[in-house]
């Protein structure tokens, strides 16, 4: 967005002025709807780097936000709003610390030369602004209803549970496993184990890329549920960097099976059924 | 306060049953625990099968009742067996950090059943 202005000298000098009162009263105003959630302190620390980012950049006399004096002001807002969107705030609380600041301003100017019109605008811009909130607001919501389908759907169909053989079971797991997931792993195969009644299952992680500390967990307390119910466990297709990564780790498989490939872990589970796989004799 | 809720011990071959139906109050298990060994010296069983499918919620207290029941029983030389968990019983387990010591655990009764079975084979008497 462009503004021509023939008094950019008449902005910088306002804001150099009123920086004091004008960085108080901005906190003060984008504190308000946060309802304590971020502690003043680092809500004026932000808010002050964005000040003087903002006065620098319109100091240059630039009033182009896409141009380079603006830069620092781009970065930094966007270090903003991705703090804000990580610790759960919606949209509108977020860019709530913008629009505050005019609120500031037009306060600001309004003490020192009162003008009927002005005053209108600025109910009317603040009226705006809101609106232009709520729809932002309603898009995002959208778009992560969106995502939340999406991701439930991907959890359903990367999950399978497949049965190997009479009495053995297996998941290949592919992607990348985080807690939700592994989660919804262990409650699958568990359910499974009762309805068919399997003695044996394989939780084959060849696809699998990365293994943590918590991702390990839950899968150590799969297989010790499934003991519990009576079920034997085995981990296959480990690859060497993961294996490499839980010894550094210093996670304890214990006295838990685990095979290097899905072939071994189902001979393995039939033979402890009782199973033995020959190769038939063709020459008799 | 209700009474003592008295589990019905069945006696199949040389294998106790214990089919747990309701929820379990602590005072329950205790009684049962006593029921069990009382039933093991008079009838020389040699195993004894804990059927929980039927159970939906187990505490700590419980948990660890499991172990001390296989624990009395191995005295008169009978081996427990846990048959039946539920996915979220077994999970609360885990999550508690319980082990059942040398409670053996099976997924139905029939494969409890088999499993006394190997045992009692591997020691004849």
């Amino acid at each position: 967005m462009t503004i021509e202005t023939g008094r950019s000298d008449n902005l910088a000098d306002l804001l150099r002025t009123g920086a004091a009162a004008l960085t108080a009263r901005w906190v003060e105003l984008a504190a308000a709807p946060l309802r304590g959630r971020l502690s003043p302190a680092e809500l004026e620390r932000e808010l002050s780097e964005l000040y003087g980012a903002l006065l620098s950049g319109v100091d240059s006399g630039a009033r182009d936000v896409a141009a380079e004096p603006y830069a620092e002001l781009r970065g930094q807002l966007a270090d903003l709003s991705r703090r804000r969107a990580r610790a759960g705030f919606t949209p509108s609380e977020t860019a709530i610390a913008v629009f505050a600041l005019k609120q500031a301003l037009f306060e600001f100017v309004d003490r020192d030369d009162a003008q009927g019109g002005l005053r209108e605008v600025v109910v009317f811009s603040q009226l705006l602004d809101a609106l232009g909130l709520q729809t932002f607001e309603t898009y995002a919501k959208a778009r992560e209803e969106v995502i939340d389908e999406q991701a439930e759907q991907l959890l359903e169909l990367t999950t399978p549970v497949v049965k190997l053989w009479d009495g053995v079971l297996a998941v290949p797991l592919v992607g990348t496993l985080d807690s939700a997931r592994t989660q919804v792993v262990m409650e699958k195969l568990l359910e499974a184990l009762v309805t068919t009644g399997a003695a044996h299952a394989i939780i084959d992680i060849t696809g699998v890329l990365a293994v943590d500390t918590q991702v390990a967990q839950h899968l150590l307390k799969t297989v010790m549920a499934a003991r519990l119910m009576g079920a034997e466990c085995t981990i296959s297709g480990i690859r060497p960097h993961i294996a490499q990564t839980i010894v550094a780790l210093g996670i304890e498989f214990g006295d838990i099976t685990t095979k290097s490939s899905l072939a071994d872990a189902l001979r393995h589970a039939l033979r402890r059924s009782g199973v033995d796989v020959v190769t038939a004799d063709r020459r008799g | 306060m209700s009474a003592v809720e008295r589990i019905p011990i069945l006696k199949i071959g040389d294998v106790l049953l214990a089919s747990i139906q309701v929820d379990l109050q602590d005072r329950d298990v205790l009684a049962l625990q006593e029921d069990l060994a009382e039933k093991i010296t008079a009838t020389g069983a040699h195993g004894v099968i804990l059927d929980i499918s039927a159970v939906d919620i187990v505490d700590s207290f419980i948990g660890r009742m499991f172990a001390t029941i296989a624990s009395t029983s191995r005295l008169f030389d009978a081996h427990t067996v846990v048959v039946g968990m539920r996915p979220a019983v077994a999970i609360t387990l885990v999550e508690l950090g319980l082990t059942l010591g040398e409670v053996r655990t099976a997924l139905d009764l029939e494969k409890g059943l088999a499993i006394l079975a190997e045992l009692g084979e591997r020691a004849p008497r």
